[in-house]
């Protein structure tokens, strides 16, 4: 997707190569992501009601841990109530779709940038006071403001409608091309739209001097105030740009599910975007993306089938912290520079190697919690359940047992398989370095 | 009048000093380790968990004195075999490692107990009437809450300033490579530290679950009080927590028990508001309404007028 994109974004520019080039990749780049995006609600499986929606919410998610990644992986800003903006953005919105709703001549797929007005007024507001401070002071201010709006908005019934929340109809307004935006297939395009637009003015803004500014204060603010930039005021920047994105994802919020509840500021779902965020990784906007992709998917099929999903995401979480910082974009970038060499089918060997064992101390693990999980919340549902397809009774020792058995073969197989993953990977990487050393010397 | 101001004043005190003994915890983790443990809250309610189930098991007296020490194990593992790894990666990194644990305990909460709020009942030897105050009878558990923070603060205060474990950890609070190079096992303080603070949490957990709700929603109900307890107390200074702690007790207890709202006020003054004027909702609002909203007002203005808190000597 918008991968190559942004990493060319942040990489440092390759002396020689020539520009022209560049933009022509860059907007070859664009072009396959919007014709993806144009072909991807009539893709098979994709194509009915559910797949729809599943993809709105995939990009409604998208729109916001990218603003997210503005905050946190551009600015160094680790916030924990960046819901405010979202919820906030979605509060403008459906207010209003409500006046639409009472003959205001407005379209509504024009209702998200009310979000993002909304979102952009409320990050200034609160911006001018809570950027003053980077790190660990922000970041409970953020938590602060956070507990504030949320305590307001359930207070303030009128406004808000409370925990029940207030109902718009987005089918009601004027009908631009004979569009009603009932379908959820038009909806859909409305939000890819949006989303289109969110990345291509988020991947423009970083290449601005403030945009730049902000990467430069993430890494040393000292520094960034020699060169004559104020920190404060280029975080106050960044913080309200990325408010007004968070305002315009809560826009199409709004728009796609018609209803707008005090959860929507909520610690949450700020404490969601930054699970997205960090699991798709921070360096680059596009790994964002994959993490709000991954995540909704996860939040969407798993919850049919376990209520364990917050603890399988937390352990997942958990996971990348201790051990990919980088998150899944940061996994995946880590193997641009093997992918030309002959280590590379080793490597990937080596990985299926290693995987096949760890997926069986997986399943015994998800089973000993799915059996734990149902003995704990459902106590009345009987002792038999069904897990990956099979019939098991909880109430003898042998589910437990087998479960245990799977963790130790596993986790005694893929430990006997790393030094393999960890050779072809010395392997590849050497090849892939005395590959790029010759070129060094080119002009 | 004065009943109520003297009871609400009682019921602030006994808040104020579970804040406290909660705050003082991951105060001391911050200024010691730089740690912002978002992971402390649900100290707090393993506590609350714990004591509920050993209680069962052996009574009310044994869970006191054994719940705080199993959390205070769980907190020894957590700083050896997570923390110190994440270490490394920098502060974020450490920050964001205590909230996915913050996620991952509740959820483990859930399995072992359920959704619902558990019925943790004040314990019968402990649930009868102290003393008498206007004719209505004060409850003997809150009182034993007061005594056991209080005694709790008097053994830490103690602890601190007249042993030789108390010297070393307040000097590596400040000089921890000076004291590293004196000899000490200056990552081991780190893990006695944090087990420390994450019993005192489990503590008011054991004495606060039968106050509160014991339910897994509880640490997060809790955690962003504790943290604005910990900014507007200044952070890493645990006098200002004290303080702070019982400003925000005291302050919110009042303001449950008063039912007035601005209108009230407006109508006290021989003035009023239109039912159409587009203040009336905000002016309707009664001041127990506002209450769970006052110690977050409370850190947003004391981050504009006072960044370093009441008592910090640094402001980051």
């Amino acid at each position: 997707m918008k991968s190559a994109d942004v990493a060319a974004d942040t990489a440092a520019p390759q002396p020689g190569s020539p520009l022209r080039a560049i933009a022509g990749s860059r907007l070859a780049h664009w072009l396959a992501v919007a014709l993806t995006l144009l072909a991807l609600p009539h893709l098979p499986g994709l194509d009915g009601n559910f797949g729809r929606s599943l993809l709105s919410q995939m990009g409604i998610a998208a729109v916001f841990a990218v603003s997210y990644s503005l905050l946190l992986g551009q600015t160094g800003l680790l916030s924990f109530g960046h819901a405010v903006y979202f919820g906030l953005g979605a509060y403008a919105s459906i207010h209003l779709m409500r006046a639409i709703d009472a003959g205001l001549a407005i379209p509504m797929p024009l209702v998200p940038l009310a979000g993002a007005a909304a979102g952009l007024f409320f990050g200034m507001l609160f911006g001018s006071v809570t950027t003053r401070r980077a790190g660990v002071v922000f970041a409970l201010i953020s938590l602060g403001v956070g507990e504030l709006v949320f305590a307001a908005m359930r207070i303030l019934q009128g406004f808000s409608g409370g925990e029940e929340g207030i109902t718009a109809n987005r089918g009601i307004g004027p009908h631009p091309f004979g569009l009603s935006f009932g379908p959820q297939l038009q909806v859909y395009y409305v939000i890819a739209f949006w989303a289109m637009a969110a990345a291509l003015a988020l991947a423009a803004f970083l290449r601005t001097p403030v945009g730049r500014m902000c990467n430069a204060v993430r890494d040393n603010p000292e520094r960034a105030a020699f060169v004559g930039y104020d920190p404060v005021r280029v975080r106050f920047v960044a913080f309200s740009v990325a408010a007004a994105f968070a305002g315009l994802a809560g826009g199409l919020h709004a728009l796609n599910y018609e209803i707008v509840a005090a959860e929507a500021v909520g610690a949450g779902r700020s404490g969601t975007v930054l699970l997205m965020t960090y699991i798709g990784g921070v360096q680059h906007l596009f790994g964002a993306v994959l993490g709000a992709i991954a995540i909704t998917w996860l939040q969407v099929s798993l919850s049919d089938y376990t209520t364990a999903w917050q603890l399988y995401v937390g352990l997942f979480f958990i996971g990348m912290v201790l051990f990919a910082p980088g998150g899944l974009s940061g996994l995946l970038l880590m193997h641009r520079p093997i992918l030309a060499t002959r280590a590379l089918g080793r490597v990937l060997a080596s990985y299926v190697g290693a995987a096949i064992p760890a997926l069986l101390a997986c399943c015994g693990a998800i089973a000993l919690l799915e059996i734990n999980y149902r003995r704990a919340t459902q106590p009345d549902a009987g002792t038999r359940m069904r897990l990956f397809g099979i019939s098991l009774d909880t109430s003898t020792p042998w589910p437990w047992l087998a479960a245990l058995a799977l963790i130790a073969i596993g986790a005694w197989l893929a430990r006997l398989a790393a030094p393999r993953v960890k050779a072809a990977w010395a392997d590849a990487m050497e090849e892939a370095a005395a590959r790029s050393t010759p070129r060094k010397g080119a002009p | 009048m004065l009943e109520i101001v003297s009871f609400s004043l009682l019921n602030g005190i006994v808040y104020g000093l579970l804040l406290f003994m909660v705050s003082s915890g991951l105060t001391l983790i911050f200024s010691l380790m730089g740690v912002l443990n978002f992971a402390h809250a649900s100290m707090f309610m393993l506590g609350a968990y714990f004591s509920y189930q050993i209680g069962l098991w052996l009574g009310f007296w044994p869970a006191l004195a054994i719940a705080p020490l199993v959390v205070a194990g769980i907190g020894a593992l957590i700083e050896r075999y997570g923390l110190r790894h994440v270490h490394r990666q920098g502060h974020v990194a450490e920050i964001l490692f205590t909230f996915g644990l913050a996620y991952v305990i509740v959820e483990f909460v859930v399995m072992v107990w359920g959704r619902n709020p558990i019925e943790n009942r004040v314990p019968a030897v402990i649930d009868f009437p102290a003393f008498l105050l206007f004719g209505t009878s004060y409850p003997a558990y809150k009182v034993l809450m007061m005594a056991i923070s209080v005694g709790m603060f008097a053994f830490l205060y103690l602890a601190f300033r007249r042993t030789r474990l108390g010297l070393v950890i307040r000097a590596a609070l400040t000089h921890p490579d000076m004291v590293a190079a004196l000899g000490h096992d200056v990552p081991r303080v780190f893990v006695f530290v944090f087990a420390i603070g994450s019993a005192l949490a489990a503590l008011a957990g054991v004495i606060g679950g039968f106050a509160l709700l014991t339910e897994p929603n509880m640490a997060a109900e809790l955690g962003p009080i504790v943290f604005v307890v910990v900014v507007v107390g200044g952070l890493g200074s645990i006098t200002g927590a004290f303080i702070a702690s019982m400003l925000i007790g005291i302050v919110q207890t009042f303001a449950v028990a008063l039912d007035f709202s601005l209108l009230d006020l407006l109508a006290a003054l021989h003035l009023s508001l239109g039912r159409d004027s587009a203040f009336h909702e905000l002016a309707a609002v009664k001041l127990s309404q506002v209450a769970p909203l006052i110690p977050y007002l409370l850190l947003v203005l004391m981050l504009i007028f006072r960044p370093r808190g009441l008592l910090g000597t640094r402001e980051s």
